[in-house]
């Protein structure tokens, strides 16, 4: 299958060469044969998929013109609310959580009648990367099960890696789109934040959450963006300024571009074959007529904790909700309501969700507050300004998605700040709220390697063009 | 109040009133007070997962409109944040309020003694749900969640109850005027906290301060910070020391008592609200909202003395009823003597609606252009006082024009050379009160004065009656 899937798709069913239901068949049917052993899918909704399937080919046979996106079967991670459909968010919290309403995302597409196949797994309410903290167990690497698919959309990466699904929606909150498809060797979005809603989302850190997609190909990646972005006035953070990528110029065509290259991003841990496959990358950009400019940004260097400060002040807040007492799992026995609000948060979250809740509810107290949340806030203001000024410079920052390959199965629970200090080339993006995107740009033995773009705000185009020159001079 | 000669008291008053948008602050649903139990709700205002907040414009307006009507200065740059903690009626565990970027800030209130009470802030924020406790079990009601509130917050400036009673009814008819919310305390729509403290007279340090939460009731109010003064200087006096505490006051054994909830030790974990914007306003927008207020009842009161001629006590009174303070104004237009109007509203209008709410609504049907015509033949002397209010009930009754009840005659007042002849009359049939005059008895003028007023049925004018006879019998 050709890497552009869903223009191939499209045109496939136009011409009738396959129904909708046949091809939806052959997707529950690659899910059966796969999702056993890489545990990609947390739910399966094949009633569903296969009706949608049969209402699209009743659109074809009347004759009726395909909307983006019609009758091309997808998934979405398990944190995008899904009316009648158990969004879990792979936690024993929300295991038979069923919303009585749609995400803005899913919304839009069901109404393009977009091919549900199921829902992805992920890393515990999202925390975490590689996937592993799910409670529904690890989503395993598609190129070696010894590793792991990466997270937190490890499920969503690992789906399209193996084309057991179309493309697939993911959440980005320090890299989870962008870390598990440079793992899976596919490409990962992650838009401007306000780009598209996170209404139906279920909140990690609100003001660092993005959904995006994760798909095959760039071009891909573009269309799938251009059906999900769009103003949303059930999100108050939603932004009016955001632009649908003009697909007919998405050429690859970087001649005359500045790419910047930060120095920062390329210092300590990354991994030599990491490191000469994006030192290929930006070869290839300069050979195309890009020009690369050096810059420094000292400040990258607290990025991460940063981002675990304010991440983990918000999520503490957002995760507040869980009591037991209107939804999700509550405990057996108790004695009293406050008895019963702590043994369901006990029982019910996970070990990292705990950890998360605890280093943000800590952050925030009364006499660590100004410590820690007020100058994390500062520090993010100050990073904010620093790529300000990048941007006053470049088109676009080039750097390595993540300074290694997927970790073996197991290593991020054996060393969670190691795994934390991973995601310092993803992080960035998130707190400045900049759009990046990862794509694959070659191997590191038998791993796969992302490259990462980041991009001035909506400025989606530009860095979807430099990925596609890097995607055209890659053959996997 | 007792006053202990020896302390002070220094009290500080945080109101929360509920604002009468007809949405709730962050979604779609109804502010109307009861309801079947959680029949007002949303997945977004019960916090279900994944959903967010939409912030209601209104209830931005109407807080601005708060604290321009109590002189505060208004902030163009004012930030949500969310104050973290667990309750059962609490069902996002952060109530999304305003910490340090409040909308409103440093206004006052001024008590008739010319005493400014300073209003440090006005913040707007959600409202939690309810408790219900039925047959040992408790139950959530979540109607009432995410209702708007606002919270007024006044620094430590006030002296006496009376003062703080004082307050309370100036702040509920100022916010109630400007229709931004009903203030019912009894419906909860409006609930006060007091900070009480005592110090010796004199000095300058605050004492240890409690606070009393949630109270809506100005009778309990004043009872309760009467209680708890008391409570304070009889406790130093002993020895004793006052307990930084927040207490319940129960109404039925007229004590305070601890709340032991802990809520001082409570740690809020305030932070920005990333799910909504900070909140822009521009100043077009307050001159405009500005613009917008009706006048101020007590600028009013004064108004009503001095453009109308009326009494203190009646302005007073009146226009403690925006409703029936504008219907006062549509009546008496091109009228010589308003007062008439002030008399018969008081007498028999608020007769009809006993309580302050029928007051307050002022559901009586009566047009004010009826009211007028009634109001121009008193001014042209075609009516006694009696009949006009007579006349008046009877338009209360049925909402007509005071004509349907009127003859031609009625309205006729007899000419001077008639009046000349019912008091000659008067000074005949009546030689006995003649004689007791002339005696020295003024009070038998009245006699002969009121033989030709019930002659004319009331119709002439009182002091040309007197005025008359006095000249026939001198």
């Amino acid at each position: 299958m050709m890497k552009n899937r869903i223009s191939q798709i499209r045109s496939m069913l136009e011409s009738k060469e396959i129904s909708c239901t046949e091809l939806t068949k052959k997707y529950l049917a690659a899910i059966d044969a796969e999702n056993n052993s890489f545990h990609a899918f947390t739910t399966i909704c094949e009633t569903e998929a296969l009706a949608t399937a049969a209402k699209v080919d009743r659109r074809i046979a009347e004759g009726e013109k395909l909307m983006p996106l019609e009758g091309i079967p997808m998934s979405l991670k398990d944190n995008i609310c899904t009316k009648d459909i158990v969004t879990s968010c792979c936690s024993k919290m929300l295991e038979d959580f069923v919303p009585i309403y749609d995400a803005t995302v899913w919304a839009a597409l069901k109404a393009s009648n977009a091919v549900l196949l199921g829902k992805t797994n992920l890393d515990e309410f999202a925390m975490g990367s590689s996937s592993e903290t799910s409670v529904c167990g690890g989503t395993l690497n598609p190129y070696s099960k010894d590793h792991v698919a990466g997270g937190s959309s490890g499920g969503s990466a690992c789906a399209v890696a193996k084309n057991m699904s179309v493309y697939s929606l993911g959440s980005d909150t320090g890299g989870s789109v962008r870390q598990p498809s440079s793992f899976c060797g596919v490409v990962g979005l992650k838009p401007t934040f306000g780009a598209v809603s996170r209404y139906g989302a279920i909140s990690y850190a609100s003001s660092f959450d993005q959904i995006g997609p994760i798909t095959a190909s760039v071009d891909d990646a573009a269309e799938v963006f251009n059906a999900i972005s769009f103003y949303d006035e059930m999100d108050a953070t939603s932004d009016p300024k955001t632009k649908k990528v003009d697909l007919t110029k998405l050429d690859g065509n970087v001649r005359g571009m500045k790419i910047g290259v930060i120095r920062e991003f390329f210092e300590n841990g990354v991994k030599p074959g990491v490191l000469s496959a994006v030192n290929n990358s930006i070869k290839t950009l300069s050979d195309a007529g890009a020009e690369i400019v050096v810059l420094s940004m000292p400040d990258i260097k607290y990025a991460v904790p940063v981002y675990y400060i304010l991440a983990c002040a918000e999520a503490s807040s957002n995760l507040g909700r869980f009591d037991g007492i209107r939804y999700g799992y509550k405990t057996d026995s108790y004695s009293n309501i406050n008895e019963m609000i702590v043994k369901t948060r006990s029982e019910g979250f996970g070990k990292e969700v705990k950890r998360r809740i605890l280093l943000g509810t800590y952050v925030l107290s009364s006499g660590y507050y100004d410590a820690y949340y007020k100058k994390a806030q500062a520090m993010r203001a100050a990073i904010k300004q620093a790529f300000s000024g990048a941007f006053a410079k470049v088109d676009a920052i080039i750097a390595p998605t993540v300074p290694t390959t997927a970790f073996k199965n197991g290593f991020t629970e054996s060393d969670p700040i190691e795994a934390y200090m991973n995601d310092i080339c993803t992080v960035p993006a998130n707190i400045a709220g900049l759009p990046a995107i990862s794509v694959p740009c070659g191997m590191d033995g038998a791993l796969p390697v992302g490259a990462q773009l980041i991009g001035n705000r909506f400025c989606e185009q530009t860095i979807l063009n430099i990925a596609k020159a890097i995607e055209q001079s890659i053959k996997f | 109040m007792v006053i202990y000669m020896k302390y002070e008291l220094v009290a500080g008053l945080e109101t929360h009133i509920e604002l009468s948008t007809k949405t709730k602050l962050f979604c779609g649903c109804t502010t109307e007070f009861g309801g079947e139990q959680n029949a007002h709700c949303c997945p977004i205002c019960i916090g279900l997962p994944g959903t967010l907040p939409k912030i209601n414009g209104a209830a931005i307006d109407y807080t601005i409109m708060a604290g321009l009507a109590t002189n505060c200065e208004i902030s163009l740059y004012s930030r949500m944040d969310r104050k973290n903690y667990v309750y059962p009626d609490l069902p996002k565990a952060y109530q999304v309020s305003q910490f340090d970027f409040p909308l409103c800030k440093n206004g006052f209130i001024e008590l008739s003694s010319g005493k400014k009470i300073r209003i440090n802030r006005i913040h707007l924020e959600e409202d939690a749900g309810k408790l219900v406790h039925k047959n040992g079990d408790v139950y959530v009601d979540y109607n009432r969640g995410c209702i708007p509130l606002i919270e007024v917050v006044t620094e430590p400036d006030f002296r006496s109850a009376d003062e703080i009673l004082e307050y309370i009814e100036k702040l509920r008819l100022t916010i109630k005027n400007i229709g931004v919310s009903d203030c019912k305390m009894q419906e909860g729509s409006m609930r006060c906290d007091v900070n009480i403290s005592v110090r010796p007279f004199g000095a300058e340090k605050f004492g240890t301060r409690t606070e009393i939460k949630n109270m809506n009731s100005i009778t309990f109010i004043g009872k309760a910070i009467e209680y708890e003064y008391a409570r304070q200087c009889e406790l130093l006096d002993e020895g004793g020391k006052v307990v930084q505490e927040t207490l319940h006051y129960i109404e039925s054994e007229n004590i305070t008592t601890s709340a032991r909830d802990k809520e001082d030790a409570q740690d809020y974990r305030y932070f920005p609200e990333p799910d909504i914007v900070p909140i822009v306003t521009t100043a077009k927008r307050v001159e405009e909202l500005r613009q917008s207020l009706p006048e101020n009842p007590f600028v009013r009161m004064v108004r009503f003395e001095s453009d109308y001629g009326i009494a203190a006590e009646d302005a007073k009174i009146i226009v403690r009823y925006k409703l029936i303070a504008d219907f006062f104004e549509d009546s008496v237009k091109n009228i010589k003597s308003p007062r008439n109007a002030a008399n018969l509203i008081i007498s028999s209008l608020f007769r009809r609606m006993p309580t302050e709410t029928e007051k307050e609504d002022f559901s009586y049907r009566i047009d004010a252009a009826h009211f007028n015509e009634l109001l121009t033949l008193l001014d042209e002397g075609k009516l006694s006082a009696n009949q006009a209010k007579t006349l008046f009930e009877k338009m209360l009754d049925e909402n007509k024009s005071p004509h349907a009840y009127l003859t031609e005659a009625d309205l006729t007042a007899p000419d001077d050379g008639e009046i000349e002849k019912l008091c000659r009359d008067a000074v005949d049939n009546n030689q006995k009160s003649v004689e007791d005059y002339k005696a020295g008895k003024d009070k038998a003028l009245q006699v002969l004065v009121g033989y030709v007023m019930k002659a004319t049925k009331g119709k002439c004018d009182g002091a040309l009656v007197k005025e008359t006879i006095l000249k026939m019998i001198s």
